[in-house]
């Protein structure tokens, strides 16, 4: 076939039906304060990490784990330097470096296909 | 003299057994040290530390000096016990030598000596026999003391006393048998035989008229001697390994050996030493606040011992060392905690965001710190001061920065910690600075203990002192009634306990609190214990308020950013940082010079 020069884009949709939900099933397992996320920012303004990048904070990590793109949370998670202002400046107590730890966690788990 | 009889068996077998089992534990543990710390032990054997050694072994591991600290009642009774029985050994090793005509003897001729040996019309007879009695007494003393302990607790000045496991129940079963038995069966023998001292003749004479003694004193050497043949064929796995292994654990120590970030055989020594005496968990404030024991540092190294150490556990402590400060044989806990920590997670990390680029230089380079750009009144007041006394500095995290990697150890992950020390090492030293100075004392912790800084690192308190001291700024004392909290990081984790007072009195009416310097409480706001929810951390934080309003101050001073922060949660005062505290009492000096006075080492 010609290659006409036309890209076919990445289809974006996530089916909330269909999305990969160990990780968040895990991380309510062992650390539910997780829920109590408002999406206040709050976390996000204070990130070390988010200072020196443009893209991490752990705020996304959550929005990440309720869509199932656990690859892209295992591509940035690593970038957290574990400070605790996040856990401080939090509104609603979520226990933020917990959430980080047992995150890593399950995601090894996952990469090596052991049960969660 | 040939002294034997049967019933002496189950000594001798437990007593073989113990040394047996003991030596092979020790040639095993020695062997596999690292090289470093072999060579270390060969000079420290021949070297003078010998002598220190056994001083210490003396004053620790016989009078429990430690333990008188913490309770005179709970130091005496550990003392009997241990002196005591001790100086028996010794008297009675003595005593057989000189009734006896070898200068070897069995190890059981001291043991039941009193069986064997019935002529005491010799010159020295009285006197062995009181001295003998004297010290049984002395130990009986103590085991009455444990007996009490396991019933109330409280009369020791303990809240709580160790659970047991299984082997250390056998143990102490055994071992609380031993000298009442002891007891029983010189004293039978005594009223039969009339050879015993105040104590035991006395007794024996009471039982000879009421009981046929005859009948029963060979049984009563056969439960000694099983008392004491089972608790040393027991004692290798039960808590009482701590007797051998403490001398170990002593000697290395001051020979130079250190539990540090790996798992060596020195460690395990340290595990083999713990007495469970239980103070760790008495002083552990989640314990005492929260009623939660189980992550206390006895049962931790409970689970090491035992290779089962849970996540929860090893993660549930905050890390604050007041268990390492009380306890009697000085294990290293808080590293020990970081150890099991960083065995347990993945240690991943992915700094390459770090980018390192020009640095103005200065001869003071100041760092915030993460939770100092959280409190940004001290970072104010550090500003005005460093710039009031004109000191010649550079803002090194001005615009935020990389962490100091202080909470990344604490969480057990020592090769991202590596990685953020080697980025902010860079910066450090590309500024040329003489001085490090930094307002957050979980910081300072790490930049004195593993950044290997060729320059001088303070506290923001010592250093302020330094300006305060040579003159480079000026303040005013007020009426002001304040009491200062030591932060866990400064006080206990970094020795720094006089400069931050020494700098308060200069400004303030400094009144005391019921826990200070070693004895501190941790605020609770730590970042050393990863499972507390913010209501537990409040529980714990409520308790320490109380007890620095003993004394009715109007503020709370301090030197910790998120001491600050947590205290500020339940606060019935202003909660102040010592920099907020001095710049409240600054007198603007304008100097008559333009040039910028540079703090050199030759004016601290």
């Amino acid at each position: 076939m010609t290659n006409w020069g036309y890209r076919i884009n990445k289809d974006r949709q996530i089916d909330f039906d269909r999305n990969d939900r160990r990780l968040a099933m895990y991380i309510r397992k062992y650390e539910p304060s997780y829920q109590l996320c408002i999406s206040c920012g709050a976390c996000t303004a204070t990130c070390s990490t988010g200072n020196l990048t443009d893209f991490y904070n752990i705020r996304r990590l959550n929005i990440f784990l309720m869509r199932g793109e656990i690859d892209e949370i295992a591509k940035h998670i690593d970038k957290c330097m574990f400070c605790g202002k996040c856990e401080l400046v939090c509104p609603r107590g979520v226990n933020t470096r917990k959430v980080i730890l047992i995150m890593k966690e399950g995601i090894k788990k996952i990469k090596h296909n052991e049960q969660l | 003299m040939n002294n034997f009889d049967i019933f002496v068996l189950p000594f001798a077998i437990g007593l073989y057994t113990l040394l047996i089992v003991f030596i092979a534990k020790a040639y095993d543990w020695i062997k596999h040290l690292p090289v470093e710390d072999r060579r270390k032990i060969g000079k420290g054997i021949l070297s003078r530390k010998i002598f220190g050694v056994f001083k210490e072994i003396f004053l620790e591991s016989l009078l429990h000096r430690k333990i008188f600290k913490v309770n005179p009642l709970l130091g005496y009774m550990h003392m009997s016990l241990a002196f005591g029985w001790f100086l028996l050994i010794i008297m009675g090793t003595i005593e057989s030598k000189i009734y006896g005509r070898d200068l070897l003897n069995a190890p059981w001729d001291p043991i039941f000596f009193k069986y064997f040996m019935h002529d005491t019309n010799k010159f020295h007879s009285a006197f062995f026999n009181f001295t003998m009695d004297f010290l049984l007494l002395f130990v009986l003393s103590g085991v009455g003391l444990a007996y009490a302990k396991r019933i109330r607790a409280k009369i020791f000045g303990l809240k709580k006393t160790t659970k047991q496991i299984l082997f250390d129940k056998l143990a102490i079963f055994s071992l609380w048998l031993i000298f009442p038995l002891r007891l029983l069966a010189e004293s039978l023998t005594a009223g039969i035989h009339h050879n015993g001292g105040f104590l035991t003749g006395g007794l024996g004479t009471l039982l000879a008229r009421f009981i046929p003694a005859g009948h029963f004193e060979y049984t009563a050497w056969w439960l000694y001697s099983l008392s004491v043949g089972t608790f040393f064929f027991v004692l290798p796995w039960s808590r009482y390994m701590h007797i051998p292994t403490e001398i170990l654990l002593i000697a290395f120590r001051r020979f130079g050996l250190k539990t540090k970030t790996g798992f060596t055989n020195f460690s395990q020594i340290e595990v083999y030493s713990c007495p469970r005496c239980g103070i760790c968990i008495d002083k552990c404030q989640m314990a005492g606040d929260l009623g939660n024991e189980k992550p206390a540092a006895v049962y931790f190294l409970n689970s090491i011992r035992a290779q089962k150490v849970k996540t929860n556990l090893s993660f549930d402590c905050m890390i604050c060392g007041r268990c390492e400060q009380f306890c009697p044989v000085g294990i290293s806990l808080n590293e020990h905690r970081m150890i099991q920590r960083n065995k347990l997670i993945s240690n991943s990390y992915n700094f390459h965001f770090l980018k390192n680029g020009s640095q103005p230089k200065a001869k003071v380079a100041y760092y915030a710190g993460c939770m100092t750009h959280l409190t940004p009144s001290i970072k104010k007041a550090m500003i005005y001061i460093l710039d009031e006394s004109r000191t010649d500095y550079v803002f090194l995290d001005k615009d935020g920065g990389a962490c100091c990697g202080r909470p990344m150890m604490l969480s057990g992950n020592f090769g991202g910690a590596e990685k953020l020390i080697e980025a902010n090492k860079e910066s450090i030293l590309k500024s040329e600075a003489e001085i490090l100075v930094t307002s957050c004392p979980i910081c300072y912790k790490i930049f004195r203990k593993q950044y290997n800084l060729p320059i001088r690192v303070m506290h923001h308190s010592e250093f302020i002192l330094a300006l305060v001291n040579s003159g480079s700024l000026s303040i005013n004392k007020s009426a002001l009634r304040a009491v200062y909290h030591d932060p866990c990081e400064l006080g206990r984790g970094s020795k720094v306990y006089e400069e931050p007072r020494e700098l308060l009195n200069h400004a303030v009416d400094l009144v005391s609190s019921p826990y200070e310097m070693e004895n501190a409480l941790c605020c609770g706001g730590s970042l050393g214990n990863i499972m507390l929810n913010y209501e537990e951390k409040d529980r714990i934080n409520q308790s320490v308020w109380k007890e620095m309003m003993t004394n009715h101050p109007e503020v709370l001073v301090t030197a910790c950013p998120l001491c600050k922060k947590t205290f500020n949660k339940n606060a019935p005062l202003p909660v102040k940082d010592i920099a907020e505290i001095v710049v409240e009492s600054m007198k603007v000096r304008h100097l008559t010079t333009t040039s910028k006075i540079t703090v050199t080492e030759a004016a601290l």
